[in-house]
């Protein structure tokens, strides 16, 4: 076991590498001066595009800028994130506590509906909760996040006044910033609390829910259908026909007998579903304004913030990674028939 | 053929969610075919895919049947900049179709090659093409194919070419995955020692032998692939402003989700319209996707 996990951690920096050597391959389709241009900052400097190139070495080879790029990363410095406005470990440290919160408040619901009304819904096959839970499945699964995102705003921001985008209120930014709270776990609803600030709690609370609906609503549907279909075929086996030849009652074979084989694929989905959020969900962070991940790495790659891009590929690529070993020995922790390694 | 035919129409019949997908897609097909005819452009109009403009000032004009007291003749109203969502939406249904059936058999032809390759020559070529293709994959959703358009300026050939980009490695992985099994078979042996060549054994005997788990794969991505173009165009990296792109209609409704002071539902239609829109294409195909796996699929009987 021990052994299989370093095999495939040592995978990690094979992944980290190719990733961003592709990033850089993919930036020499711009022209030297284009990729001068983007350090920039003030019209000025533009006469002197032919010293930036020559600075930064512009028109070396991919490969000498990507080993220049990776020296300084050796060195602790990841480079300034121009869209973040400050380093990028700094955007790292600040982005992703906002996009974790998110993930463990949408991941739970997503789990638990998904599982509930999956099972439900196998057992139920074909009856009028089955047909309506797959209905609202594959709705789910087929609208887009910016559609939903926009049309909830419309009603919960926009008419109803009730739940903001963004991540917190004015009031809760001066009082997070303020001297005398204490960052603790640096997800923000956690702090409040233990601050004591409880209207802060809730501002946070609210601007949390529309983003969190959101991806629930998406995210769902796979997750049930996999639990449906999983379940059903193991309602199918001759195990179960025994457990009801011995007149078990249904609850019991449901729960203790079928439900138990049939959360092994279950498992390993929901953990690569837990990562994927956690790299970031682009679309809805954008549509509700949420400062995290995704959003930072999206803004970055459209204004080509080369640091920037970098810095949330390689936290995203890293999780995944981390993501498809979980998931392994997930399958080896829930289904004993299966060895690692 | 014709039994056949009968046969793949009775199952459907017993299902109206298959028969809803057929319906929905049969439907956009039409809407597209008869553009010209629905949406007719104006005389001068340089290309028929920019939408017509009505003026430049910049509010939306609510929905024909909602305009009181005087009519216009705009039957969707129009969104930010006057465009006239009605001819959005119809010439955008061509869009649509161009965008992700050009993505998706251009994916399916790179997955098919790499997929093939790999599976089939096995060794240091399917080491070398799999850890591409896992490298592809480890990138988060979206933020390469954004890094290319942007690369590569916005436009909507561009947002074809970075969504193919991206979505070729989960078909070259499941055809990599049924090579392996068939290409140990006896009829390839047998084609082997008759000489067939690798080009035809691969072409003529195994990839037509795994095609089908690939078409029910293909046809339920499509609607992924939809959304996905749709929310770069939504990012502001699809096609210019003004052409009939549905995303871009979203993206031109942002300005307008509050509405006016008393009336938060004034500019509705501008989000609505287009947005539902999308997620009935996209419902259709992933109906007809499901439709497709139960006739094709011979586990699931």
């Amino acid at each position: 076991m021990a052994k299989f996990i370093l095999k495939r951690l040592a995978f990690l920096p094979v992944v980290m590498l190719c990733v961003t050597m592709l990033l850089f391959a993919i930036l020499q389709l711009l022209t030297p001066e284009m990729r001068a241009s983007l350090y920039v900052k003030d019209p000025r400097q533009l006469a002197a595009v032919d010293q930036i190139i020559e600075k930064y070495g512009l028109r070396d080879p991919v490969y000498k800028q990507w080993g220049r790029w990776l020296s300084q990363v050796a060195h602790g410095d990841l480079g300034y994130s121009e869209t973040a406005k400050m380093p990028v470990a700094d955007a790292i440290r600040a982005f992703f506590p906002a996009t974790l919160e998110l993930t463990v408040l949408s991941f739970i619901p997503i789990l638990l509906l998904g599982v509930f009304f999956g099972t439900l819904s196998a057992v139920y096959k074909d009856k009028w909760l089955d047909q309506t839970t797959r209905f609202v499945a594959i709705t789910g699964y087929s609208l887009p996040s910016f559609v939903l995102g926009l049309l909830l705003l419309m009603v919960f921001y926009g008419k109803l006044q009730l739940f903001p985008p963004g991540r917190y209120s004015l009031d809760t930014d001066l009082l997070v910033h303020g001297e005398s709270f204490r960052h603790v776990t640096g997800l923000l609803s956690l702090d409040c609390l233990l601050n004591g600030e409880f209207k802060a709690w809730l501002d946070v609370a609210k601007h949390l829910v529309l983003p969190a609906a959101t991806l629930v609503y998406i995210d769902l549907a796979l997750l049930l259908r996999i639990t449906r279909s999983s379940m059903l075929e193991e309602l199918g086996k001759d195990y179960i026909r025994t457990a009801k030849a011995k007149g078990l009652p249904g609850a019991v074979i449901v729960r203790k007998h079928a439900l138990k084989n049939a959360l092994i694929p279950v498992v390993t989905l929901s953990s690569l579903i837990f990562i994927t959020l956690l790299g970031g969900v682009v679309i809805t962070e954008t549509v509700f304004d949420y400062p995290g991940i995704g959003r930072w790495g999206v803004v970055a790659a459209q204004q080509l913030d080369i640091a920037g891009v970098l810095g949330s590929t390689m936290l995203a690529a890293m999780l995944f990674v981390a993501a498809n070993l979980v998931s392994d020995i997930l399958y080896a922790v829930v289904d004993p028939r299966i060895r690692v390694g | 053929m014709k039994e056949r035919l009968f046969e793949v129409w009775k199952q459907l019949r017993s299902k109206p969610m298959s028969l809803l997908g057929f319906g929905l897609i049969a439907f956009f097909t039409l809407v597209a075919v008869a553009a010209p005819i629905l949406a007719p452009p104006e005389k001068n109009s340089r290309d028929a895919y920019l939408m017509p403009q009505d003026g430049y000032s910049p509010d939306p004009v609510r929905p024909h049947w909602q305009e009181t007291p005087e009519k216009h003749r705009h039957l969707f109203g129009t969104t930010e900049g006057q465009y006239d969502l009605y001819y959005g939406m119809v010439w955008g249904t061509r869009t649509a179709f161009q965008v992700a059936l050009i993505v998706v058999m251009s994916s399916l032809a790179a997955g098919i090659l790499i997929g093939g390759a790999a599976g089939f020559y096995g060794g240091w070529i399917d080491e070398l093409m799999m850890r591409f293709t896992d490298i592809i994959l480890a990138f988060p959703d979206l933020i390469l194919a954004v890094v290319i358009v942007a690369v590569t300026r916005p436009s909507i050939h561009n947002v074809m070419i970075s969504v193919a980009a991206v979505s070729w490695p989960s078909y070259a992985r499941l055809l990599r995955g049924d090579v392996l099994s068939i290409k140990e078979r006896d009829f390839v042996s047998a084609a082997r020692a008759l000489g067939a060549s690798d080009f035809r054994i691969l072409g003529r005997h195994i990839i037509p032998n795994c095609i089908y788990p690939l078409l029910v794969v293909a046809s339920l991505s499509m609607g992924r692939i939809v959304i996905t173009a749709a929310a770069l165009s939504f990012l502001g990296l699809g096609a210019p402003v003004g052409y009939a792109d549905w995303g871009q209609l979203i993206s031109l409704s942002r300005n307008w989700l509050l509405g006016s002071s008393g009336n938060p539902f004034e500019y509705w239609h501008t989000v609505f319209i287009p947005g539902f829109t999308i997620f009935l294409f996209v419902l259709g195909w992933n109906l007809l996707g499901d439709a497709v796996r139960d006739i094709l699929d011979p586990r699931q009987k």
